[in-house]
């Protein structure tokens, strides 16, 4: 218990002593052109991001996010499922998956611009092509390695099909599914902000860009002080997510830690 | 040592009554496909079990003790001949019967509590509410003494709570034959006979054939009307001895009796003879045990 408070203080403590030293170091002379003072970023991004500029740049990278994020989540999930259930499938298209997977998704963007063109439907492409492929990979791995016991267990007992998808497959998969979540999140935010950076009429990676070609390197500072606070939060919030659904496994690998 | 008593009254298939048989193993084949060729685990094996028999089947370990219950089950299909239900041939897991696993930690699942584990496979009846489901599940955790439990995940219990859960599974769904794979196998030993004695209760309760597949001569003994040994390579002789114990079996009184030795005795000697029965003898060493963890002839 007293580890788990001071761990906490601890991951509280570090990021506040960084900014201080930061805020601190600004006041004094050690500043540049290129690295401004703490409180200048500050006062860009309380004029920027609160929230002059939330509609008009948050409001679509974040959206940009939610429904790539959210149709990666609900393709990777039913196809790595099915594959996953259909080994005979998995082995003829397995190759072509492993192909899409080692490609870099960045590199894929300057396709997904001349195919749909810049909009959001280009955008929830992009980060769906990105944030799809570690959770259909690990849906469909942790699907091909039910313990053969459950698969028995399900069969004796006559679980209907629905309740056997349900109730035991994706819950038994559940744990390498969300981690394939997790990896994918991180991935989506990356995505969306590199193909903003590309070519983008707005979102917070074209504020960043046009910042950068008016030398506005405070305004480039306090995008990426929001980014970061994005993730951060996206973080948190899907630790809250992970923690509520899979209180099971946490439970089950506590015990057997034991 | 104690031959006296060993009069080999040894019941083959043929002089069994002839009832319909509950289960009728018939000529049942099963072979696998390995590397080089195929292996052949069991042959042209026969056994009957008639209604509210309790049955227990041993061998030497690789016997094919298992492979023999997955066919019962449903599980697995035979290479040939067949596992018939009521006279009536099986093709997959029949609806009447339930399978206790020998892993509780693996046949549970471990993201349902307790009730929702034993409810589950209840979904499948459509003629039942959710509330006779919920019903249902409850008498039958109360009949395992696990009512204050429903609420719990199962790992947050013991072992022998948790192999309680499974069987109140298998109870919910009203079988007719239930069919149990060591399973107490890993459970310690207090807890091993008070299962015992608590699945001796159910099934006389509920009047449910019985198969239960063990390791251990001195359970197949004091639990059984009958007791299967199978032997030979390929596993092809089922040696039935019966077993002529007075019904209220306990534990200690049971187990003291002459009549118990004397038996014990017998299959052990059953199982020792039918694994050599193709002159082979066997290498691996793992026998059944008694639950002293040595044979009672082993000073022969």
């Amino acid at each position: 218990m007293m580890r788990g408070i001071s761990l906490h203080a601890l991951e509280v403590s570090v990021p506040v002593g960084l900014v201080a030293l930061w805020w601190y170091l600004g006041d004094t002379a050690l500043t540049s052109f290129y690295f401004p003072a703490l409180r200048d970023i500050w006062a860009t991004f309380r004029a920027t991001w609160l929230f002059a500029r939330v509609g008009s740049d948050v409001v679509p990278t974040m959206t940009g996010i939610v429904l790539g994020y959210a149709t990666s989540v609900v393709l990777g999930v039913t196809l790595g499922v099915t594959l996953g259930g259909f080994p005979r499938v998995n082995e003829f298209i397995s190759p072509l998956l492993e192909f899409f997977r080692a490609l870099p998704a960045i590199a894929a963007v300057p396709i997904f611009i001349v195919l749909i063109g810049v909009s959001l439907k280009m955008e929830v492409a992009v980060v769906t092509f990105a944030a799809l492929w570690p959770i259909l990979l690990n849906a469909r791995d942790a699907v091909a390695g039910v313990d053969p016991v459950v698969r028995d267990t399900s069969r004796s007992y006559r679980i209907r099909p629905v309740d056997r998808l349900l109730r035991v497959t994706l819950p038994s998969a559940s744990p390498q599914i969300v981690a394939g979540m997790r990896v994918a999140l991180t991935q989506s935010i990356v995505i969306i902000i590199v193909s903003e950076l590309i070519v983008s009429a707005r979102g917070i990676g074209h504020y960043i860009q046009t910042a950068q070609w008016d030398f506005d390197i405070t305004a480039m500072w306090s995008g990426l002080i929001l980014i970061g606070l994005i993730g951060f939060a996206l973080s948190k919030l899907f630790q809250a997510f992970e923690y509520k659904v899979l209180t099971w496994h946490r439970g089950l690998h506590g015990k057997a830690q034991r | 040592m104690n031959n006296a008593l060993g009069s080999e009254k040894r019941a083959h298939l043929s002089d069994r009554p002839v009832s319909p048989p509950k289960i009728f193993v018939d000529g049942l084949a099963m072979s696998y496909a390995t590397s080089n060729g195929s292996r052949t685990v069991l042959e042209n094996v026969k056994i009957d079990i008639q209604v509210h028999e309790f049955v227990s089947i041993v061998g030497y370990s690789g016997a094919g003790k298992t492979t023999l219950l997955r066919c019962i089950s449903g599980l697995e299909r035979p290479t040939a001949g067949s596992v018939q239900f009521d006279g009536k041939a099986i093709s997959g897991p029949p609806e009447k019967l339930a399978l206790i696993f020998q892993d509780y930690g693996r046949s549970l699942f471990p993201w349902l509590r307790v009730l929702d584990n034993v409810m589950l496979p209840l979904r499948a009846n459509k003629k039942m509410t959710a509330k006779q489901r919920a019903a249902t599940a409850m008498a039958a955790l109360d009949a395992v003494g696990l009512s204050e439990a429903v609420r719990q995940y199962p790992w947050q219990l013991s072992g022998g709570m948790q192999q309680r859960v499974a069987i109140a599974r298998g109870l919910a769904c009203e079988p007719e034959v239930l069919l149990m794979d060591e399973p107490f196998a890993s459970v310690d030993a207090q807890t091993r006979s008070d299962l015992e004695d608590l699945v001796l209760g159910i099934c006389r309760r509920y009047r449910m054939t019985t198969i239960l597949v063990t390791h251990d001569v001195d359970e197949s003994v004091y639990m059984s009307d009958r007791v299967v040994v199978l032997g030979g390579r390929p596993t092809s002789i089922a040696e039935f001895i019966e077993v002529d114990l007075p019904a209220g079996r306990d534990q200690v009184a049971t187990k003291s009796l002459p009549e118990f030795i004397a038996l014990r005795t017998r299959v052990l000697q059953a199982v020792r003879s039918v694994r050599h029965a193709n002159g082979r003898p066997d290498r691996d060493g793992g026998g059944p045990t008694t639950v002293a963890g040595r044979n009672p002839d082993a000073g022969d």
